[in-house]
């Protein structure tokens, strides 16, 4: 008997069509230290143009020229040395995004920390404290109540209709439709200050009432109901036809399909919705400006007087000419991005979840 | 041979069926179409009560408001020729500052970013289009003024003298820079990058892989790729970004108010101190003014509601036209 041998099977090498990424990241690592060098030496002795933002613009640009050079050298392609500064510039785009977005959240953080470090700061209200007294007195406590109380009602007034309305799209076979979606589509576009006008003029103007919360969270609900609107009816939309057809085929009627198949398998998506309109209002300073009136007492109140919110609180105190003032707006605003984070983080938690995914578990 | 019949069957009598629903179906499709309904008429109602109690002001003004550059509803002359125009300008610097940025970020997020820093990205679009523009406000005056102050003066020393609407009065000094248009522009950059650019991500990314690939196939770099091939399949996506960009840039008015310094004359120095927009004008006459002179705010209020409602319908139908657009959402 003959030994066979066979051959063992060789994993096919693979093949890289770009370079690994050390390989890419050197070159561009060694033109950014060439650049800023010589950009800092230049801008000492001869450059007329001064200032951190200008510092970075010359050597970004100083940058892209030294890099394209070394890739044309290394490479002796001309397509290459395109391809590699595009994706250069790309990446710097992204980079110059992200920080930015670092930035701003920073800024405000150190800026607002004198009046943050006090945790007084969130349980006292401004109505016996002048704008120059130390940090360590008033809060922002009357402005949180307010914002909360706003938020709540706007999401109470706004999520049913966002909600039917949004149904209504998904749900049925009305023939308006299609109208109903670019209205919704148009209305997310309205300028948040033109919702304030509208309960203004309708709510002060017509009816004759005063300045209040209520109206605040009205003009607040007239924002939020396209966000919320539009967010659950792409969620609908992601309902498996499947399970609707199924629910029919047992003979349910649609009432029972909507209410046992359709919401609870697009719940988290719904929640998501809800949450980022919230996000989205909590914010929004103009709506909020011309109806709830301006106080810096505390007021549980929504229905009568003027009621202060976390970003009214910040746009009165910005406008004093008087540091510990500013302090103050900006540990609101810091406050503000903080509430804005969270509610992200737990919407993009909930969104990572596919829909329909908790149905089915249970069915398994 | 005989003939042939054959019986043709009779046809059975039509019935009609309809479709009984039961009482519960019949609420639920009366509750969801009225809720549809009221949600489609506020945006009838905004339009409504703004003309209606702007109407005495709009009266009164005649065609003279679009003309008048002052505001000064009290005396009868007030008109917005100088807020639009520099709503026009503020909003065209926000857009040209932040497009390129817009589109390079897309692609990036789209093409060239790995698939986990790709998710991160989406993430932080999206947290920036959330963060509340008082916020951005707050940064632009405080934070981005005195760096970009060193950039307009630049700017209105070097090229200033080649072309006469960059430059400014006295560049000596920092006042002459500060709370000008185009620091209130860049601010508002930032809430128009986000929106743009994920509204081209989303086109980008309906870019057919076979397309791609066969640009591949033809030895294509991935640039070349890009220009080839995903470039011009989302232009229309392109487009329908900066458009919506543009109309956020049109009615952002806390943002604005924080930085800018109202004028009303004609903004035609960008880099000088001295700008305003409708929004921000609105914001800061509301609470001082008479009963005539809010009639006049509420009346340059709707000609900002027509403005932008025309910019966004015009986004929607150009995203909603091109070829990749079917499925995005703006």
């Amino acid at each position: 008997m003959t030994a066979v041998t066979v051959a063992a099977p060789v994993a096919p090498r693979r093949v890289r069509t770009r370079p690994p990424l050390t390989q890419l990241a050197a070159p561009a690592l060694a033109s950014a230290v060439a650049a800023i060098a010589a950009v800092d030496v230049l801008f000492r002795w001869f450059l007329p143009l001064t200032g951190s933002l200008g510092f970075w613009l010359s050597a970004y640009a100083a940058f892209l020229l030294v890099y394209a050079g070394v890739v044309a050298l290394t490479t002796g392609s001309r397509e290459a040395m395109k391809d590699r500064v595009a994706t250069v510039v790309l990446a710097s785009a992204g980079l110059l995004m992200l920080t930015v977005v670092v930035l701003v959240v920073g800024f405000t953080a150190v800026r607002g920390w004198g009046a943050l470090r006090h945790a007084g700061f969130f349980v006292h209200t401004t109505a016996e404290t002048g704008p120059q007294d130390p940090l360590k007195s008033g809060g922002i406590y009357a402005a949180a109540v307010g914002t909360l109380e706003q938020v709540l009602i706007a999401t109470l007034v706004s999520v049913p209709l966002a909600l039917g309305t949004a149904l209504y799209l998904s749900e049925t076979d009305g023939r308006a439709r299609k109208a109903v979606r670019i209205v919704v589509e148009t209305m997310t576009a309205i300028p948040s200050i033109l919702a304030g006008l509208f309960i203004f003029a309708i709510v002060i103007l017509t009816f004759g009432f005063q300045r209040s919360g209520l109206g605040a969270a009205l003009a607040l609900s007239v924002e939020m109901l396209p966000v919320v609107a539009r967010a659950s009816d792409v969620v609908l939309r992601l309902v498996p036809s499947g399970l609707r057809e199924a629910s029919y085929a047992l003979g349910a009627s649609r009432w029972e399909t909507v209410k046992r198949v359709v919401l609870p398998t697009a719940r988290a998506g719904l929640v998501t919705a809800v949450l980022l309109g919230i996000a989205r209002v909590v914010g929004e300073t103009a709506p909020v400006l011309l109806v709830a009136g301006f106080t810096s007492e505390l007021n549980y109140n929504p229905t009568s007087g003027p009621q202060l919110s976390l970003p009214l609180f910040v746009f009165t105190y910005v406008k004093f000419p008087i540091d510990n003032a500013i302090t103050r707006a900006f540990g609101a605003a810091f406050t503000l991005v903080v509430i804005v984070l969270v509610l992200f983080v737990i919407a993009r938690v909930l969104g990572n979840r596919q829909p329909g995914q908790r149905w089915l578990r249970r069915v398994r | 041979m005989s003939a042939l019949t054959v019986a043709v069957p009779a046809e059975p009598p039509r019935r009609d069926i309809t479709a009984v629903l039961p009482r519960a179906d019949r609420r639920l499709a009366l509750g969801l179409r009225g809720a549809a309904l009221t949600s489609v008429s506020v945006l009838g109602l905004i339009g409504l009560f703004l003309l209606i109690k702007a109407w005495p002001a709009l009266h009164r003004a005649g065609w003279g408001f679009l003309t008048e550059r002052r505001w000064l509803p009290d005396v009868g002359r007030f008109g917005i020729a100088s807020v639009l125009e520099g709503t026009i300008v503020i909003a065209s610097i926000a857009l040209v500052v932040a497009l390129p940025v817009a589109v390079a970020v897309a692609l990036f997020i789209s093409e060239a970013a790995p698939p986990r820093l790709r998710s991160a990205l989406i993430s932080v679009v999206d947290l920036m289009a959330a963060v509340p523009s008082i916020v951005y406000g707050l940064w632009g005056f405080f934070f981005l003024q005195p760096r970009l102050i060193t950039v307009s003066r630049w700017i209105a020393v070097h090229v200033g003298g080649a072309v006469p609407f960059l430059s400014v009065h006295d560049p000596s000094t920092a006042s002459s820079f500060t709370s000008s248009a185009f620091i209130v522009g860049v601010t508002l950059s930032l809430m128009v990058l986000p929106i743009a650019t994920s509204v081209m991500r989303q086109v980008f990314a309906q870019t057919p892989q076979a397309e791609r690939e066969a640009a591949y196939a033809l030895g294509c770099t991935r640039w070349a790729m890009i220009r080839g091939v995903v470039l011009p399949f989302g232009r229309s996506g392109i487009v329908g970004g900066a458009m919506l960009g543009l109309g956020r840039a049109l009615g952002e008015s806390i943002s604005v108010f924080i930085i800018v310094s109202p004028v009303f004359t004609y903004t035609t120095h960008p880099l000088q101190s001295g700008s305003n927009t409708i929004a921000a004008l609105i914001v800061e006459r509301a609470s001082e003014s008479s009963t005539f002179g809010v009639a006049a705010l509420l009346a340059a209020g709707l000609v900002l509601f027509a403005f932008t409602l025309v910019v966004n319908t015009v986004a929607g139908i150009i995203v909603a036209r091109s070829r990749s657009g079917a499925a995005t959402e703006i």
